[in-house]
């Protein structure tokens, strides 16, 4: 395959970026969307450019590292994905495709295709943990029962990886998605609830102060989840924020 | 309690709020109107109560301009703070692939409906405000049918209210389960209600076109 690759290119967080104009030939459909970056970044370093910075780690779709917003879509054209497992057999010989960092004010760009999402590590660091003593004479977990609906749904809300596509494909930047994943998680379980008014109410405050956008219901971060995460999740996070808020 | 309005939750909430409070009136307005259709005399009789019960008139009518006000305001406010939310665009951005056209665009379809108020409430409201509190006259015995049949001989009118009502009902395809997903509704009830709210989008628009469009052509006195 032979393909057009527009590409965002940003020295650092201060520079205006633009994006640049890559061919690249022979591409196996076989490769994973990150292999064929790679292939065009020995190019770059062969013909002393400077390679395009882009975040991974895994490259098995669970480390939630990789990024990038192809065609218009987190994560690309693929359902249920993340990018290093969208391959190329999803683009046709001779396509164009821009690839652009994910974009939003709480994302700052460092670098090219990388943004900086520590915004969700501020998010989870208000709230979204239960406080165990590990002293040694802790429950275990098993021990105590838990609904199996309520199990079931507590494990989906925690296949959460962070990736962030839900806050790039929402047309508001919102992260609603990963929050309500993140309160629902707990709020399901029996472990949860004890901290359960606190949890909703900073992590919502957070999320509010980092910028991110509102919320309105268009569904777009359900779609490109590479998780499958409901907006039940969603739905939940605004019910248990309303009893915190009318509690506290 | 007293932060939630300054949340982003709070807001929504706030939005869902007074949107089923206007698809409630939305509902009753049809239904008065559609007795233009079937009945003027009780047509006659239903105006002149809403028109002059001192409930409806200081206590309900008071309500559904704070309302109306809030739910448009907010939806302004709410669109400037998510434009904030994204200082760069996307160079390419497929939005049709993961959501609808009408949930992308609430705040066009929203301001064609705050346009069509503002020509509504010129034809209807702010005469009979004029006439009732300014010129002090009384209504007994108006005909307000008369009124209203009027108004749409105009064809020009009439093809304003028939695209404001296209504009209503893309709003509410959006808008109806929103509303519900916004205040925590989402459950093993939300299929069905999605189904009525589809319904609910596309049958009293369009029960306020065939009224229209009924007037102007038939324009029984």
């Amino acid at each position: 395959m032979n393909l057009t690759l527009k590409i965002w290119r940003q020295k650092n967080a201060n520079d205006k970026g633009k994006m640049v104009d890559y061919q690249i030939s022979d591409v196996s459909p076989d490769m994973s969307f990150l292999e064929m970056l790679d292939v065009l970044n020995e190019q770059l370093i062969n013909k002393g450019d400077d390679p395009v910075a882009f975040d991974h780690d895994c490259r098995e779709g669970i480390c939630g590292m990789c990024s990038l917003y192809i065609n218009g879509e987190a994560h690309g054209p693929d359902r249920g994905v993340t990018t290093c497992q969208l391959h190329m057999r999803m683009f046709n010989d001779g396509d164009t495709i821009y690839i652009e960092p994910f974009r939003a004010s709480a994302f700052p760009v460092v670098k090219d295709l990388i943004v900086d999402r520590s915004a969700f590590d501020r998010i989870q660091h208000a709230g979204g943990f239960i406080s165990v003593n590990t002293s040694g004479n802790t429950i275990d977990a098993n021990a105590i029962p838990v609904e199996k609906h309520n199990a079931d749904k507590a494990f989906e809300a925690a296949t959460c990886i962070g990736c962030g596509a839900c806050v790039a494909t929402c047309k508001n930047s919102s992260a609603m998605l990963f929050v309500g994943a993140k309160v629902s998680q707990f709020a399901l379980l029996p472990q949860g609830q004890v901290e359960a008014t606190d949890r909703v109410l900073n992590m919502v405050k957070q999320m509010d102060e980092e910028g991110f956008g509102n919320c309105t219901n268009t569904g777009a971060c359900e779609v490109e989840c590479p998780k499958g995460i409901s907006l039940e999740n969603i739905a939940r996070m605004n019910q248990e924020y309303l009893k915190a808020s009318l509690k506290g | 309690m007293s932060g939630i309005l300054n949340s982003s939750i709070g807001r929504k909430f706030a939005m869902a709020l007074s949107a089923f409070f206007l698809m409630f009136f939305l509902l009753q307005h049809f239904v008065i109107n559609l007795l233009s259709v079937i009945s003027p005399e009780t047509f006659n009789e239903v105006s002149y109560f809403m028109g002059n019960n001192p409930f409806v008139q200081f206590l309900l009518q008071p309500v559904l301009l704070i309302g109306v006000l809030f739910h448009f305001i907010m939806g302004f406010v709410l669109e400037i703070k998510n434009r904030k939310a994204r200082q760069i665009s996307y160079a390419k951005n497929n939005g049709g692939a993961n959501s609808s056209w009408m949930s992308r665009n609430m705040i066009w379809s929203g301001g064609a409906i705050l346009l069509f108020m503002i020509f509504h409430f010129n034809d209807f409201w702010v005469p009979e405000i004029v006439e009732k509190y300014v010129e002090g006259k009384s209504q007994l015995g108006k005909d307000f049918h008369h009124h209203v049949v009027e108004m749409f001989l105009d064809p020009l009118r009439v093809g304003v209210y028939v695209l404001a009502f296209v504009f209503l009902a893309l709003h509410l395809l959006h808008g109806f389960d929103s509303a519900f997903q916004s205040v925590g509704a989402n459950n093993k009830y939300t299929k069905g209600l999605k189904t009525f709210g589809k319904l609910y989008a596309i049958l009293v628009p369009l029960g306020f076109v065939f009224i229209a469009l009924y007037h102007h052509f038939f324009h029984i006195h």
